[in-house]
């Protein structure tokens, strides 16, 4: 069989493996009922939400049109999930090698005459379709059931200051932000698959991924001195590229810069639990 | 001619920490044979199945799989191999049917037909569209046994497969390991530390003890060396004892057991005993010659503690 044929056979098992099981879709049922929660909530008290955000500078501006729209909401739902997001992503993907481990099923996996090259980038391919899917449906529910429920309109952003982009302007950024939250939840998912590799419990993964996220987070945000060298090398400092796709003009350079960084972390960690994988003993 | 040896090891061994786990292993597996891997627990048979699967990388030494160098062509050494290491563990949430097409896909491939006929061998045909996590451990066991023949493959390697089994599926298996060696041609490296599992299938053995080879061979003639004795059924046993006691010029010792005797002796003066212990009234119930793997088993494992 050709080797890329037969990859794919391998990619369609780790598939079903992943898609049929429970635990995938916890992930996208708490989106399922988070987004719809807040949403409905926020259509329930009007305004209110945006005239709390805007306090303070409100006085300073006459804005005109329907501001509090979908776009506004589905906006401010992508700022704030981007903490819990990386946790359900690294549900699945530390799950994925060290899941085997758990159950006993490397005993059944890696006796077969196929390399566990391909076994790994089966499973890291499965993993990458996952984290898109679920980044594509967090999109998909939050702005579409906001435009919904809220309408439509110009879209106000506030992050220092206030930028009003004008409706058509809007659609195209929001497919480019869920693409580069994609781009950066596949790094988190290669910290979990990392992880992932060398522990013989899903739960070590998750919680390793969690704790590196928090520190680097902690080192890319509190503004101390001594961190300012690194800072900006740390994968945490450009996990939410997808922010300056709202900016006006877009920065395209440093998102480019954020996206290397980003590819970067990704080819290191596959790379390194790449290497642990094919030389590991399968004591289990 | 000489047997195609079509498993071989050289010289390995698995080193964890400063533990040796295995150490300097040659075996031969002819095709053909029911080799019976014996040793008591603990004493790497285990590592050895895990190196010969290439789920564990020897230390030392290297494993030959049908002429090819497991390390170096590991998917040409194991195309022709199946196997179950240990417990047999599958994809729970998944039905057999299922488990056995993700275990095809990653052996190239099998037709559905084939999944279904593997699982009529082993008695789950009823039960394929069930999910795992609703199997007793005996029907895991025979999904084992039914995932290392999917591919119909020439040797099969199967490490201890009637663990926690009950008396009825342990003959099961038993049965099933001849049928495939006899009507199917195939190859079967079975490990046990059950010696009368491999005293009833094996042709060839190897015993291992603490890692180490402690001898390799055909078991007949494994069973022909040593001492043998005689197992004496028969009353009033007052009779019994009082010829056993007479006869020492033929006897080298004896000792009573659960109502018999077993009488150290060569097989070819059991006549003279027979015809002694008539003479004396004894009501002779049964003479049974007897040189059991177990005692050799015992005898060769107890030996190498000793030293």
């Amino acid at each position: 069989m050709k080797p890329i044929l037969e990859f794919f056979r391998i990619v369609r098992c780790e598939m079903i493996k992943t898609f049929l099981k429970k635990r995938t879709y916890i992930g996208f049922l708490i989106i399922l009922l988070i987004v719809p929660l807040v949403e409905v909530a926020l259509k329930l008290e009007g305004g209110r939400f945006l005239r709390m955000s805007m306090r303070g500078i409100a006085q300073d501006f006459i804005l005109l049109g329907n501001l509090f729209n979908g776009w506004f909401v589905g906006h401010q739902i992508m700022n704030s999930l981007w903490v819990q997001i990386p946790v359900l992503i690294s549900f699945v993907a530390g799950d994925q090698l060290a899941g085997e481990a758990t159950g006993g099923t490397y005993r059944l996996l890696l006796i077969r005459p196929v390399s566990r090259t391909k076994i790994f980038f089966a499973k890291f391919f499965t993993t990458v379709l996952y984290v898109t899917i679920f980044v594509s449906f967090l999109g998909v529910l939050s702005v579409g059931l906001a435009l919904l429920l809220l309408g439509r309109g110009d879209m106000i952003i506030l992050q220092q200051g206030i930028l009003v982009l004008q409706e058509s302007d809007v659609a195209w950024r929001f497919v480019m932000a869920y693409i580069l939250a994609a781009w950066s939840m596949t790094t988190v998912a290669s910290i979990a698959f990392l992880m992932s590799s060398f522990v013989e419990n899903a739960i070590g993964p998750i919680v390793g991924t969690m704790g590196v996220i928090i520190v680097l987070t902690v080192i890319t945000v509190i503004p101390v001195e001594t961190f300012s060298g690194i800072r900006e090398y740390l994968f945490t400092y450009h996990m939410v590229v997808w922010q300056k796709v709202f900016m006006d003009p877009v920065p395209w350079n440093d998102i480019g810069i954020s996206v290397v960084n980003l590819a970067g972390y990704t080819c290191a960690t596959v790379a390194a639990a790449w290497i642990i994988f094919v030389r590991k003993d399968i004591l289990s | 001619m000489n047997p195609e040896v079509i498993l071989s090891t050289r010289g390995l061994g698995k080193k964890y920490k400063d533990r040796w786990a295995v150490r300097n292993l040659n075996l031969e597996v002819h095709r053909g044979d029911i080799f019976g891997f014996l040793g008591p627990n603990g004493a790497g048979k285990s590592t050895t199945i895990r190196m010969l699967l290439s789920l564990v990388r020897p230390t030392e030494g290297g494993v030959e799989l049908f002429a090819h160098n497991l390390k170096t062509h590991r998917a040409r050494a194991l195309r022709s191999v199946g196997g179950i290491v240990e417990k047999p563990d599958f994809y729970l949430y998944l039905s057999a049917v299922r488990n056995l097409e993700l275990v095809s896909a990653l052996s190239g491939g099998v037709e559905k037909k084939r999944i279904h006929e593997v699982l009529d061998l082993v008695g789950l045909t009823g039960r394929a569209a069930d999910k795992v996590k609703t199997y007793s451990h005996g029907m895991k066991q025979r999904l084992g046994i039914a995932q290392s023949l999917l591919s119909d493959p020439e040797l099969i390697i199967l490490d201890e497969p009637t663990n926690g089994l009950d008396p009825q599926g342990m003959k099961e298996v038993r049965e099933l390991v001849l049928h495939l060696s006899r009507d199917q041609k195939k190859t079967v490296f079975l490990s046990s530390h059950l010696l009368n599992e491999i005293e009833l299938v094996a042709n060839r053995m190897a015993v291992i003890n603490k890692g180490e080879l402690v001898v390799q061979g055909d078991v007949n003639r494994l069973l022909d060396e040593g001492e043998r004795y005689v197992m004496v059924k028969g009353g009033p046993k007052r009779s019994v004892k009082s010829v056993l006691k007479k006869n020492k010029n033929i006897l080298k010792g004896f000792t009573e057991r659960d109502g018999s005797f077993e009488v150290k002796m060569d097989f070819k003066d059991v006549p003279s005993l027979n015809k002694a212990l008539v003479k004396a009234g004894v009501n002779v119930a049964a003479l049974v010659p007897r040189r059991s793997l177990e005692d050799f088993f015992l005898s060769i494992t107890e030996n190498e503690s000793r030293v």
